[in-house]
């Protein structure tokens, strides 16, 4: 079932639906979070079948149920700053801006797409645009957030990084370097665990020694809280604080974001470490998206018809991007060999 | 023989039976119950021997191996499982600096096996490295490439009687291959290769994924008139250069083919040694075939380009024997 059609059955009126204070939010805003992650939540929903389909190699992980933490945290970003992903990153990536079509025809492995076909689903980036990264190895991708912080630092650049990682990558030990090295060095970092309680199959509670990522980070000297990860509002509301210290020289800020993945960990996952019950609570009562809709109701910002013109609209850009998509040509196999390095390394080919 | 069995299959039906004789025997990685690994290849063996001996890590990759080598260095024989090989960079020190050299620093032996998938399939180019040639290139480390479920169950059955480090190496695009496999004792020695297709005008060596391609190519050449010799080497660390010698001696041609990137791989290292010990009794240049010096793209029509086919193959041999080409 698409978004647009819970919201039509009256999704977002259920009476499960967790609140969500939008005290200080002004409709504009309200309206600017429900579209982004209406258009985040549409793409992932319309990508996985075309995974299934065999138009989109290479596997994927969707991030359904993780578009609050994008969207809290990066509309609390100017523009400039900068952001790092993981395997997991659909959602960083719209969130800061980067065009839906760009994105799709990337998936596809088009020459049209944000790389031209070079990166694919894992590793979407848009470098010019900020985002420096989504990333195939777990924990990688905040080191280049901390390093983008460091160029920010001694560049006086001004800019802010951020860094996501998942409850799994907060076992990797570099990870710890990265968020030590940024206190040390007193950098414009924000450090954001997306803890949706599972790495793969393994429930966090089982693999998390003190079982308190937010805990572990404190021991390291910098501001940490958690957050609740499925209302928008507070986790931009985390966001906008640790954005402000970091860009007034006060250093890093960590927000471990309590979030769940409504999908599998993987297009083609079973999901046999988790019972549906589990999921269907977690549908009915967090979800992100319904959540925001039904606050911003009963708080009087949108209409019914501006939550429905707003899902149209994530329908509407994500069907022209798989028609973009679809349309674009195939890289020309002729290029495979430029830009591997500034330097020609006059590495000779087969005979 | 018993019945096909898919190459993951035969790497738990083999590490099944050594557990079974080798209490001191323990696996772990990340996600091995539900999953039973990425590619399955542990599947099941978590409710056979209890979650002592297979073990659910956090995604700690140095930890991982770490903890291998100090308890290899104390009566175990573990086996990390990495899932893919990719994520061994996250464990180099570990791999290469320590369980690599325990042996000739401290004399202690190292009964470690390092599984992972390697190799180049979909997914980007972040989880699709060939490099085996790192770890062959470091004294110190066994590294298998199974091409076949037989060699693959016969060979970790091998690491796990043997008393060095080994780098177990499953290529993707292998995992549901099925064959036949060899019973309890039927173990594939480390070093030694095997013709996989006889020929007498051309040799091939090679190994892994590139071993079917290889016949491939060898079968399209043999209607061209052009018999192709195929050799499966089966580890590249040791490395079977004596049975490429035999070969060549009544061939007097060589192709080495990799999957991996042709530059500065085991590739160079087989054509160098053959230049070496075979120098006189060549009739042409050893001509080697490889990846192209590139990182795995994710496009389907780059990916082709970066990745060696048959077709690579038989236009290298046809070069290499230039008069019955024509
Ligand atoms: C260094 C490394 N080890 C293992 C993997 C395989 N892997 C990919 S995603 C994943 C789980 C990551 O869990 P988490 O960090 O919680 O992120 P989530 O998938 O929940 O978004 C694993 C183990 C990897 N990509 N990189």
């Amino acid at each position: 079932m698409t978004i647009l059609d819970r919201q039509s059955a009256g999704g977002a009126s259920s009476p499960e639906l967790a609140p969500l204070d939008l005290t200080g939010v002004d409709r504009g805003q309200a309206e600017s979070w429900l579209a982004s992650m209406s258009l985040i939540r549409q793409f992932e929903t319309v990508a996985e079948p075309l995974v299934m389909a065999g138009k989109i190699p290479g596997g994927m992980h969707s991030a359904i149920g993780q578009e609050a933490t994008a969207v809290g945290v990066i509309s609390a970003l100017a523009e400039g700053d900068i952001v790092t992903g993981t395997h997991r990153s659909h959602h960083v990536t719209l969130a800061k801006g980067l065009p839906p079509r760009e994105v799709m025809a990337e998936l596809y492995g088009k020459a049209t797409g944000s790389l031209g076909g070079r990166g694919g689903h894992m590793h979407l980036a848009d470098v010019g645009r900020g985002h420096f990264g989504s990333n195939g190895i777990v924990g990688a991708g905040l080191g280049l957030a901390l390093g983008a912080a460091l160029g920010s630092s001694v560049g006086h650049r001004g800019q802010v990084a951020v860094g996501f990682f998942g409850d799994g990558a907060a076992n990797i030990g570099r990870v710890w370097e990265y968020v030590n090295l940024a206190v040390v060095w007193q950098l414009p970092l924000v450090v954001v665990c997306e803890n949706n309680l599972y790495a793969v199959e393994t429930p966090y509670a089982q693999v998390t020694g003190g079982g308190d990522i937010a805990a572990r980070a404190r021991g390291f000297g910098l501001p940490a809280e958690k957050v609740d990860g499925q209302d928008v509002a507070a986790m931009h509301r985390a966001a906008a604080a640790a954005v402000q210290r970091a860009r007034a020289g006060g250093g890093p800020t960590f927000i471990e974001s309590l979030t769940y993945r409504l999908g599998g960990h993987d297009v083609g996952d079973r999901e046999t470490y988790r019972t549906r019950e589990e999921v269907e609570r977690w549908r009915a009562a967090q979800d992100p998206v319904l959540r925001l809709a039904a606050a911003a109701q009963l708080a009087g910002l949108l209409s019914a018809d501006d939550v429905a013109a707003a899902l149209a609209a994530a329908e509407k850009a994500v069907a022209e991007a798989v028609e973009y998509a679809e349309a674009s040509p195939f890289p020309d196999p002729g290029t495979l060999l430029t830009g591997v390095t500034a330097t020609d390394l006059r590495i000779r080919s087969n005979p | 023989m018993s019945p096909r069995v898919t190459l993951s299959q035969a790497y738990r039906q083999g590490l099944a039976e050594e557990m079974r004789a080798d209490p001191s025997i323990l696996v772990y990685g990340t996600d091995l119950f539900e999953r039973g690994g990425h590619w399955g290849q542990v599947r099941g063996l978590g409710d056979e021997f209890g979650r002592d001996r297979v073990r659910n890590a956090p995604i700690s990759e140095a930890a991982m191996v770490a903890a291998g080598v100090g308890a290899a260095m104390n009566g175990l024989r573990p086996v990390v499982d990495l899932n893919f090989i990719d994520f061994a960079f996250g464990a180099m020190d570990e791999i290469v600096n320590q369980a690599a050299k325990v042996r000739y620093m401290w004399g202690a032996p190292m009964p470690l096996v390092i599984r992972g998938t390697n190799g180049v399939a979909g997914g980007g180019a972040q989880h699709n490295n060939s490099i085996e040639s790192w770890f062959a290139h470091t004294p110190g480390l066994l590294v298998a490439m199974p091409s076949t479920p037989a060699d693959t169950k016969g060979l970790i059955k091998s690491a796990l009687r043997g008393q060095d480090p080994v780098i177990f190496l499953m290529h993707k695009l292998l995992a549901g291959l099925r064959g036949e496999v060899g019973g309890e004792e039927d173990l594939v020695p480390f070093g030694r290769g095997v013709v996989r297709r006889p020929g007498r005008d051309v040799t091939i060596a090679t190994y892994g994924v590139t071993v079917s391609r290889s016949v491939a190519a060898a079968e399209q050449l043999a209607a061209e008139g052009v018999e192709v010799e195929v050799l499966d080497l089966r580890t590249v660390a040791p490395l079977d250069l004596e049975l490429v010698e035999d070969s060549v001696r009544r061939t007097r041609r060589l192709v080495v083919v990799t999957e991996a990137p042709r530059h500065g791989g085991i590739g160079a290292e087989i054509a160098a040694a053959l230049a070496e010990s075979l120098h006189g009794e060549l009739d042409g240049p050893v001509l080697r075939v490889g990846a192209p010096h590139v990182p795995t793209p994710h496009s389907p029509t780059l990916l082709a380009a970066a990745t060696p086919t048959a077709e690579d193959i038989a236009r290298a041999v046809r070069l290499a024997v230039p008069a019955r080409a024509a």
